[in-house]
């Protein structure tokens, strides 16, 4: 928890300049002014409380914990930030959402306001003003937000789950560039492998790693668990063909897969076991610091695209929530629209270095996305992610199916030889629909 | 004092000694208020929430959401589910397994240190130590040991030309088992040891003279002392050993969180999974309530084995 009274603000101010454009005394000058136009004004004697994720990268919650410090001096409203692992946020806001009682707000993973639209406050206009000023929001930032007419949540960022690759290697398997079809990817792995560099995806109960590129695969093929009316469509030729994709590919993997979590790829790829993965920008920070020689030799690039013609990378989404209980409904506005205006969201996503994108357009000119050009792709992941769900409705029944693993099981099950396609399918279906009932 | 003298009557006139006047002054009823504290304790703290939690696996609770009355639909549901019936499976083999190997490794440890040893009061210290370790420190640090590719275990091997690719450990399904079921046993050992340690020194030495000039083996000297004298012991130590196993849970959840491909989730595990990570709290719960007959029966064994004087007093003693 951070409490942030105004002796800590005194101590902190000294240590603002260190990231983005506005130092110190500019930024809380920029914060109050922003504060006086504001459509929103916090109540009188207001307070806030947030449960957000647990980060990732450092430099972020320090640039997070700036930005909150700057918007307490601002507007006088003190903000408690506690923070919980992403996967602990839903049980936690759920709970809050059911009993009335809680933070005010609540920041956690893909789609969390979903799960109780009626508890979420109406922030359509706080929604409305951030798109008209800052470019408009992409495509499943909307989706993601919004609940029939009305937004019950704002998207803030995206972590982007993008493939990880060595240069060298690859090259010497003959592809300079990642490849971009399906087929082509295939070819690859086999070759990597081949020469004694494989690489590998996870299939353990890895709830990032493993759930992204699992519903890539199903997709890029042209299975969909179920429609656009949310029946459950999953025992169809093409998900059969996405298994066998898989399996295929397991094959040129690196053996013990089956058993990664969402940090085996990430100690494998550092370690140099292996040549190509999928992965936040993590890793590629993770090596400048300590592996020099892979960060130099590594790059990012988009999954391959199927049969199916279009991307159907599946990333991470992150929106942020106020109860309908909270007694502050001006404040949390406030605080929402200054999280994201563009002299707090840019210094802010600067120092995530890459980890996290946004989801309103103008930020696509941020000098993050183009000062490295390994970070480009990740850049674009918003405009390329779809939605939890796939074809079908973004909400509790899409965020139970992803959280109990029924694609990412499926797709072990097959890959390990523990069920044939057939059978694997049967047992998606028969939990799929019951979760879809 | 059964009588009560009451003012407002006049003289000689006693009042009837109410069953609440006894109540308040017999002794053995006294027990019953001095047990009260203790009782509401278990009630409110385990008897609720295991009513609680049977009740719930009747509903179609969700997470952070009230359910209504379903009956025994969640059950049905279960019983045509292959994964529940594996971690039925991979429950019953995990304890099965690894009590067995604890109970045989934990009385060799106990023999071991009830002999004359040098420094034995800092080895069986020692032996705690696996007891000790926070579980999950332990479950991390046979992580990394099992690891698909830093397993120290693997590099020792390859190192020594023993092989030339890595133990996939906890990817393969039986591998990944006995790999569990081994970070289990180490964990597990001191308990069954150290317990038994203490019932070996309640034997008394004049026993086992007697016998040694009765011109009794060593082996005839531990089926026919030790042993009888050490099953009541042997009976609590190994039913706290079968319900811990049965009901572990950091182990499996920080090593493989149930899988490859849920081989390892226990019934625990997958209760946990279900009602929190997927937020169906009446099947999850409905799980949990599945392990009951199991941990019923684990105690009855015991219970009924404790009753009996056999147990108590050896072979021959009904």
């Amino acid at each position: 928890m951070t409490d942030f009274t105004r002796r800590a603000l005194v101590k902190g101010g000294t240590a603002l300049g260190a990231a983005g454009a506005l130092t110190g005394p500019a930024l809380l000058d920029w914060a109050k002014a922003w504060a006086q136009n504001a459509p929103w004004k916090p109540e009188k004697g207001a307070k806030l409380s947030m449960l957000r994720w647990k980060y990732f990268v450092q430099a972020e919650d320090d640039a997070f914990v700036k930005l909150i410090a700057a918007f307490t001096a601002a507007t006088g409203v003190p903000v408690d930030i506690s923070r919980e692992s992403y996967e602990d946020v839903q049980p936690k806001a759920s709970v809050a959402a059911n009993t009335g009682t809680g933070p005010d707000l609540f920041w956690g993973l893909y789609s969390l306001p979903h799960l109780f639209p009626q508890k979420c406050m109406d922030v359509s206009d706080v929604a409305d003003y951030l798109g008209k000023t800052h470019g408009g929001w992409v495509d499943s930032a909307v989706k993601y937000g919004k609940s029939g007419n009305k937004w019950i949540a704002i998207p803030i960022c995206y972590s982007g789950a993008l493939i990880n690759y060595r240069l060298e290697s690859s090259k010497k398997a003959g592809w300079t560039k990642f490849p971009t079809k399906t087929d082509e990817f295939l070819e690859y792995a086999k070759a990597m492998k081949a020469q004694g560099t494989p690489g590998g995806f996870a299939l353990g109960h890895a709830s990032g790693d493993g759930n992204t590129w699992v519903h890539w695969c199903l997709w890029a093929q042209g299975g969909q668990a179920v429609d656009a009316s949310d029946k459950v469509i999953i025992n169809s030729p093409e998900t059969v063909k996405a298994l066998d994709f898989a399996k295929n590919l397991y094959g040129s993997m690196i053996p013990g897969t089956a058993s990664w979590n969402d940090a085996s790829n990430n100690k494998a790829f550092l370690a140099k076991e292996i040549h190509w993965t999928n992965n936040g920008i993590s890793i590629y920070v993770a090596a400048q610091n300590s592996a020099k020689d892979v960060a130099a030799d590594m790059d990012h690039a988009y999954f391959p695209i199927g049969p199916v013609g279009k991307p159907t990378e599946l990333h991470l989404m992150y929106p942020i929530l106020a109860m309908t209980y909270t007694k502050y409904p001006q404040a949390c506005k406030a605080l929402i629209a200054f999280m994201l205006a563009a002299d707090n969201f840019n210094p802010w996503i600067q120092s995530a270095k890459g980890y996290l994108t946004h989801c309103l357009n103008e930020y696509d000119k941020n000098p993050v996305w183009t000062a490295d050009p390994k970070t480009t792709p990740y850049r674009d992941v918003a405009k390329r992610s779809l939605t939890a769900g796939g074809l079908g409705s973004v909400g509790e029944k899409a965020a139970t199916a992803i959280a109990d693993f029924v694609v990412l099981d499926m797709f072990a099950n097959v890959c390990t030889g523990r069920e044939d396609t057939k059978g694997a399918i049967a047992i998606a279906e028969r939990q799929l629909k019951r979760i879809y009932r | 004092m059964t009588i009560a003298l009451d003012q407002n009557r006049p003289a000689r006139s006693y009042r009837e000694v109410t069953r609440w006047d006894r109540l308040k002054t017999n002794r053995n009823w006294l027990a019953i208020w001095f047990m009260l504290p203790a009782a509401a304790f278990l009630i409110l703290f385990l008897a609720y929430p295991l009513g609680l939690g049977v009740w719930l696996s009747f509903t179609d609770a969700r997470l952070g959401r009230d359910g209504v009355f379903v009956g025994l639909e969640n059950y049905e549901f279960l019983w045509d589910d292959t994964t529940f019936w594996l971690s039925v499976f991979n429950t019953l083999l995990y304890t099965s397994v690894a009590s067995i190997i604890k109970f045989a490794v934990g009385l060799y440890l106990a023999l071991l240190l009830n002999e004359r040893l040098p420094f034995k009061a800092i080895i069986r210290a020692v032996v705690l130590i696996p007891f000790i370790v926070p579980t999950v420190l332990s479950a991390i640090a046979f992580w990394w040991l099992f690891d698909p590719q830093f397993s120290i275990i693997s590099w020792s091997l390859k190192k020594m030309h023993v092989i030339t690719t890595n133990i996939d450990f906890l990817g393969d399904v039986w591998n990944a088992r006995a790999s569990v079921i081994f970070a289990n046993i180490w964990r597990g050992v001191p308990f069954v040891a150290i317990t038994l340690l203490a019932g070996l020194q309640t034997v008394s030495p004049s026993l086992y003279e007697a016998a040694t000039i009765d011109g009794a083996t060593p082996w005839q000297r531990f089926r026919f002392i030790t042993y009888p004298l050490l099953t009541p012991i042997i009976a609590v130590v190994m039913t706290f050993s079968v319900l811990f196993t049965f009901t572990d849970f950091q182990l499996i959840w920080v090593m493989t969180r149930g899988g490859p491909v849920n081989a390892t989730h226990l019934m625990a595990t997958f209760s946990y999974q279900r009602a929190i990570m997927s937020g169906y709290l009446g099947e999850g719960a409905a799980i949990s309530t599945a392990m009951i007959p199991f941990l019923l029966a684990a105690i009855l064994v015991s219970w009924f084995g404790l009753q009996r004087r056999k147990w108590q007093q050896g072979e021959n003693n009904d």
